[in-house]
């Protein structure tokens, strides 16, 4: 019982770290990427490709997959996604669509259709027991980096100058721009920062969900999304509890009534939507 | 100008696009031309003509009602499982297994309409996804009516007793389609055209202004999505029908995506947008995964990317202008 819910906590902090950048762009900035796990995808290949080609130690490739995810990221931003800040949410949906429909087949053409293994070292394998709790080392470990990415993301936000000047842009993009802060430097950073850790998380997750393969960005889109969703538009405190809600229910379901798998998440996420429309942390008159 | 002069101009202007255009008649007779012509692609064809159907509901949702929706499978899904189902139990009928699938989908499409009434474009996004996941997960765990993985096989008598659409027939397969899809097609044109189909446009349109000239939005939107439902739900059994099997990819988010994909490259809006750009997917899918079956989805994706960023009203601009053009120099005049 408590092993099931300490497992679905881990997984539920993954999902955040994977899912917080597409809250920020999605919940806060208002735009539809549904290519997010593009940018895991490629952390996730970054981590792999060093760690099975070069022999890199696991810890090392992990920083390596976010800058590799944030600079891809930034790439983008800077070119392409910018110019659809301001599109109808029916053109970011297609823009979005057609960078998943490319990014499959070129992953797919330099890496194979097989998944890449990143293989956790030694130290962070096995587990052990306390109080009749089984508890697995890695997840014990996934848990400590991303309680602490998300405890430090929430200090960014809330703490420091950038995070007042996003919230503002975010607020209201004109007046902010009109009150001198560099609106889009300050978007292609946080884009960069989402990208990064969905990279970050990407690598992280690749241990436990198999591998990293081709079809990574469609098969966790919808996880994403109803993190987002059931999250709201209030940041890292609202994505945090969507992930690890859908994290623990996610894993308690398929170990409990295996029978309808992943019934029961979307089955949630629709309740969420009929009953708060806006996720359950919204911030009223969006 | 008198008030009687200014309401039978009003009344032309709604009219004008009523009649049926020359380069209207030209196009689906061409179809059937192309069917008797090339026998050996019936299936193709009959592919493109379902896929059509399907893009042609999501632009009574899409088009016209204005709504995102990313699940449309859901309802193709029902329609494909419920056509399935019926022939399983026994009522081999085609048609009369059509008309109940459009029905029970069109129902299902009246029951979640509700939830689309509120929140923004992305919780309609979300809402459409999930109730299509849901379905799906149902379909996977109720194997007993579903076969779950393992899919249904139907088998189906002549189409009125005299046609038989199985693998046989494919030229039949495709001609009951085309039926079907023009008699949905011509029904869909008059909606369009009817108080109820300009009123939907002008919700779309404006909504506040439309709510002030007393149109309710929400018996609209309710209506409208039933309406698509059971079109999407049309299609979803034909493929069922015509192929003879039914398999869990139907509720796919890829099927959401490729039918909005059609839609758009069509240009949603004018109802023959979901079947040009239903013929260009297919034709350019079967094409490309010819040539690279490993890597076809790219060359979907990059086009996509190209019209976003260039301006999808700007193309479509361009390319209405010089077929408007093309139009009037053999003398069928412009819009």
């Amino acid at each position: 019982m408590l092993t099931i819910l300490f497992d679905g906590v881990a997984y539920g902090m993954l999902l955040f770290v994977l899912a917080c950048g597409l809250s920020v762009t999605l919940g806060l900035m208002n735009f539809v990427n549904l290519a997010h796990g593009a940018f895991a995808m490629a952390g996730g290949y970054a981590a792999a490709i060093l760690m099975n080609r070069y022999g890199v130690p696991f810890l090392a490739t992990l920083p390596a997959a976010f800058a590799f995810a944030a600079v891809l990221g930034v790439a983008l931003e800077r070119t392409l996604y910018r110019r659809l800040y301001g599109a109808s949410h029916l053109d970011q949906v297609l823009f979005t669509i057609g960078l998943v429909f490319m990014a499959m087949p070129i992953a797919n053409y330099f890496l194979g259709d097989q998944p890449q293994a990143v293989r956790v070292p030694g130290f962070l394998s096995g587990r052990f027991e306390i109080a009749g709790v089984g508890i697995g080392v890695y997840r014990l470990f996934i848990i400590a980096i991303c309680g602490a990415i998300a405890g430090a993301l929430q200090a960014f936000l809330i703490g420091t100058r950038f995070g007042a000047q996003l919230r503002a842009a975010v607020d209201d993009r004109r007046v902010a721009s009109g009150l001198g802060i560099d609106v889009d430097r300050l978007f292609a950073i946080t884009f960069a920062i989402g990208s990064g850790l969905a990279g970050l998380g990407g690598a992280l997750a690749a241990d436990v969900v198999g591998g990293i393969d081709p079809s990574f960005p469609v098969k966790f889109m919808v996880s994403f999304l109803i993190v987002v969703a059931i999250g709201g538009s209030n940041g890292i405190v609202g994505a945090l509890t969507g992930a690890l809600l859908l994290g623990i229910l996610d894993v308690a379901g398929k170990y409990y009534v295996p029978s309808i798998g992943a019934f029961i998440i979307y089955a949630v996420m629709v309740a969420t939507l009929i009953l708060r429309p806006q996720g359950l942390f919204s911030r009223g008159g969006r | 100008m008198s008030a009687g002069v200014a309401a039978g101009a009003v009344a032309a202007h709604l009219n004008r696009g009523a009649r049926w255009r020359p380069i209207e008649f030209v196009f689906w007779l061409a179809i059937v031309a192309l069917i008797f012509v090339i026998p050996s692609r019936a299936l193709l064809i009959n592919e493109i003509l379902l896929a059509g159907l399907f893009a042609l509901s999501l632009d009574l949702v899409l088009g016209y009602a204005g709504i995102v929706s990313l699940g449309q499978a859901a309802f193709f899904g029902a329609g494909a499982y419920s056509a399935g189902i019926i022939a399983n139990a026994g009522l081999a009928d085609p048609l009369a297994g059509l008309v109940i699938a459009s029905l029970i989908a069109g129902a299902l499409g009246l029951v979640t309409a509700p939830l689309l009434l509120r929140g923004s474009d992305l919780t309609r996004l979300m809402v459409t996804l999930g109730v299509a996941l849901l379905l799906g997960e149902l379909a996977n765990s109720n194997s007993w009516a579903t076969g779950g993985a393992d899919g249904l096989s139907i088998a189906l008598k002549p189409v009125l007793g005299l046609f038989p659409i199985d693998f046989r027939g494919q030229r039949n397969a495709a001609l009951y389609s085309l039926t079907v899809l023009f008699v949905l097609f011509a029904l869909a044109r008059r909606l369009m055209q009817s108080p109820f189909g300009l009123s939907v446009r002008a919700l779309k349109e404006n909504r506040l202004r439309s709510g002030a000239l007393g149109i309710s939005a929400t018996t609209r939107f309710i209506a409208i999505y039933g309406i698509a439902a059971a079109y999407a739900g049309a299609s979803g059994a034909l493929v069922a029908q015509t192929t003879g099997l039914v398999s869990l990819d139907v509720f796919d988010f890829h099927r959401s995506a490729d039918v909005m994909l059609m839609l758009i490259i069509g240009g949603a809006g004018y109802l023959y947008g979901g079947l040009i750009g239903a013929a260009f997917f297919i034709a350019l899918k079967d094409g490309v995964s010819s040539a690279t079956p490993e890597y076809w989805e790219f060359w979907i994706g990059l086009p996509l990317v190209v019209l976003v960023l260039l301006g999808r009203e700007r193309i479509r601009a361009a390319v209405v202008n010089v077929f408007m053009r093309g139009a009037s120099l053999v003398g069928w005049g412009g819009r």
